[in-house]
């Protein structure tokens, strides 16, 4: 059973709630990051909505991911709570994390979703790994890495195709070419036109959708995943998608012209989806209005309830080094703190 | 025979055998008490491993189990951690510890900190299994003994044990760990024969040090190879100076109280280990002990270890730099 069925009215809303609920969620993230109000870095996923979406309600719920550094529309369509992602990105307690990890860290393990991540290209070996987990434990599951078009040069993703493509595995890897590694074009990084074809060198199948069209990326993804769950081993996606904000907030973006941007805009995916479910008749322009509204709201609540949240206890930063007890943490820690209570 | 170990489990049989028996053996048992455990590295199915180590284990346990894998540290390194953290137990084997720089990404920034960045919500039970040390003129890439990168390295756990029983002991306790572990193998030391517990049970704990010989002028505290040659030399003082010698067994955790309570009783300690000298492993013991048993010392604290070079291809370079018995003895000398 997929995640979300897009053959169905009520999953076709469902997805476009998702997407609106991702562009919602990192508008708001972004604001709040210019505010001031968020520690460390944030990475938007702004445009890239119909790529996260269409995956992974392609997926079965019991399947793992893997993400990047730009990962919250990969929690979201993966179905994590919005409050426990904004309380992670305000370093509270309640987070995902309980404010260990922030926006680069979020992840799930129990609900399939092994981390977003801060190293580029480091996700494809995991998911490889997951893809063994399932393999080895002949369970139907498959693992599918996000990961961007600078990654395509790591070293590492090229190890975790190859062994997961040399043993079969039931993976898909999902490459988000969003035009940009960080500040540099991706025709400054690769010497091949489609970044798919490097799936030849695997002799996996592979090829590139419309990553702003999230019809096309589930019906990608939907495919690929019946390919891995037979054991026909992994597939490689080239989704062409873009990146409407910087590499981070702040970035001040000067390889690229506002025009650029409204060039992609054009093709934005929600307005695209919207418009196909409306002529449909699957929704009707007030009914997107209260979605939303309903979103936008679901966001205001996170935003205040993780504003209101308590951060961790400071002692908190010695817990969950080991599984084990060790005792040198216990001592260093005794040393930094005075009698179990505040800091010297 | 019957013997009390340390951890105070009643040992009732032994056997003689090699360390890379007695690796072997752990393997063996471990295998075939988890079927989540399984073994993954370069050449370690039908060939037997490089070093001989996994021998006739793909016999038993089949390919899935014992997983040859292509060579590329960083895909299956990366791989062992993603299948760990989804409900496997990959042990996984780097032929020679020196390629662990190809897969350090994977170690350092996933292995070492996802259960922490994730709030405790991610096991990482992850083994893996390397060989360290010159001796066999493998010249400065396959020859390094590089464990205390692991040791410094929050997040990981590191054994390097001495004998053929801390062997078998430490790489069970490291395999049914849902922490990661780094498990050293001196390979010049793999023939060296000791007495093993046959019990499928014997475990040593992770943390643990092992006073090998009872002595009460100085204390020699050694890893892997330097724990024979410190026993050989302590054998050969007898009667003359009175040498205690205790295998580290851990570097991380480590067993301070161990160190403190004979260097309370001999009032000297001499560390020896086959890493280079600066900021090593050595440094730590030095460090633990001074802070914690500064007045029980009656000499300078004394290092024996590679003097900052690699190790060299011929083999009167390589003896030249390599730690033993006369390194030890030299240092002894100087604080008795």
């Amino acid at each position: 059973m997929v995640t979300i069925d897009i053959k169905a009215e009520s999953g076709q809303r469902e997805m476009l709630r998702r997407m609106l609920t991702i562009r919602a969620f990192d508008t708001r993230a972004g604001e709040l990051f210019a505010d001031g109000e968020l520690p460390g870095f944030v990475h938007l996923y702004i445009g890239e909505e119909a790529v996260g979406v269409g995956a992974i309600s392609a997926l079965e719920p019991d399947d793992y991911i893997t993400s990047t550094h730009r990962g919250h529309g990969h929690c979201i369509a993966k179905g994590l709570d919005t409050y426990q992602m904004m309380a992670e990105l305000y370093g509270k307690r309640d987070g995902y994390c309980n404010g260990k990890g922030g926006s680069m860290h979020i992840a799930d393990v129990d609900a399939g979703m092994l981390g977003a991540n801060g190293i580029v290209g480091a996700g494809p070996p995991l998911a490889t790994g997951a893809a063994l987990t399932a393999s080895y434990k002949d369970e139907d599951r498959v693992a599918l890495a996000f990961f961007g078009d600078g990654a395509v040069a790591q070293g590492q993703v090229h190890e975790g195709i190859n062994l997961a493509a040399t043993w079969d595995l039931p993976a898909i890897f999902v490459v988000e070419n969003n035009h940009f590694g960080e500040a540099t074009p991706v025709e400054n990084q690769h010497n091949v036109e489609h970044l798919s074809a490097t799936a030849e060198a695997y002799n996996i199948p592979g090829f590139t959708v419309d990553g702003m069209d999230v019809t096309a990326v589930y019906e990608a993804v939907e495919e690929a995943r019946a390919r891995a769950a037979a054991g026909d081993g992994p597939t490689f996606i080239e989704a062409d998608t873009y990146r409407y904000k910087g590499h981070f907030e702040g970035d001040h973006e000067p390889y690229r012209t506002k025009d650029d941007i409204d060039d992609a805009r054009e093709r934005d995916a929600i307005d695209r989806f919207k418009t196909r479910l409306v002529d449909a008749g699957v929704i009707t322009d007030a009914e997107f209005d209260d979605l939303e509204a309903e979103v936008e709201a679901e966001i205001d609540e996170a935003t205040e309830r993780a504003q209101d949240a308590e951060y961790p206890d400071p002692s908190e930063a010695y817990e969950d080094m080991f599984g084990a007890h060790v005792p040198e943490i216990e001592e260093f820690a005794a040393r930094v703190r005075t009698d179990g209570g505040e800091r010297q | 025979m019957s013997t009390e170990t340390g951890t105070g489990q009643a040992v009732s049989a032994t056997e003689t055998m090699t360390i890379r028996e007695a690796i072997r053996e752990a393997l063996r048992e471990e295998l075939a008490r988890d079927e989540d455990a399984f073994l993954m590295g370069e050449d370690i199915g039908t060939f037997g491993g490089v070093l001989s180590v996994t021998g006739d284990l793909v016999d038993d346990f089949g390919e899935e189990r014992v997983r040859d894998t292509p060579i590329s540290e960083a895909g299956f390194m990366g791989a062992a951690v993603g299948a760990a953290a989804t409900g496997t137990r990959p042990i996984v084997e780097i032929m020679f510890s020196d390629f662990l720089g190809v897969c350090a990404e994977q170690i350092l920034n996933q292995m070492a900190k996802n259960r922490y960045m994730f709030g405790g919500k991610a096991e990482m039970p992850v083994t893996v299994r390397t060989t360290e040390g010159g001796g066999m003129g493998a010249a400065s890439q396959h020859s390094g003994t590089i464990h205390t990168w692991f040791a410094h390295l929050p997040g990981v756990m590191a054994v390097t044990p001495g004998s053929a029983r801390a062997a078998k002991g430490l790489l069970k306790s490291a395999i049914r760990s849902d922490d990661p572990v780094f498990f050293f193998e001196n390979k010049d030391i793999y023939e060296q024969e000791g007495e093993v517990p046959t019990d499928e049970d014997y475990t040593i704990p992770l943390g643990q040090a092992s006073v090998e010989r009872e002595g009460d002028d100085v204390t020699v505290v050694a890893t892997q190879r330097c724990v024979g040659e410190s026993l050989d030399l302590a054998e050969e003082l007898a009667g003359e100076t009175s040498v205690e010698v205790i295998d580290l067994q851990s570097l991380y955790p480590m067993d301070t109280e161990t160190l403190l309570e004979s260097v309370e009783k001999t009032g000297r300690l001499i560390v020896a280990d086959e890493s280079p000298l600066s900021y090593g492993t050595h440094a730590e013991v030095v460090a633990r002990v001074q802070e914690r048993g500064f007045f029980s010392l009656d000499a300078p604290i004394q290092r024996v270890g590679v003097p900052d070079t690699h190790i060299p291809f011929s083999p009167a370079l390589e003896r030249e730099v390599m730690p033993d018995a006369d390194g030890i003895q030299a240092a002894i000398d100087r604080v008795v």
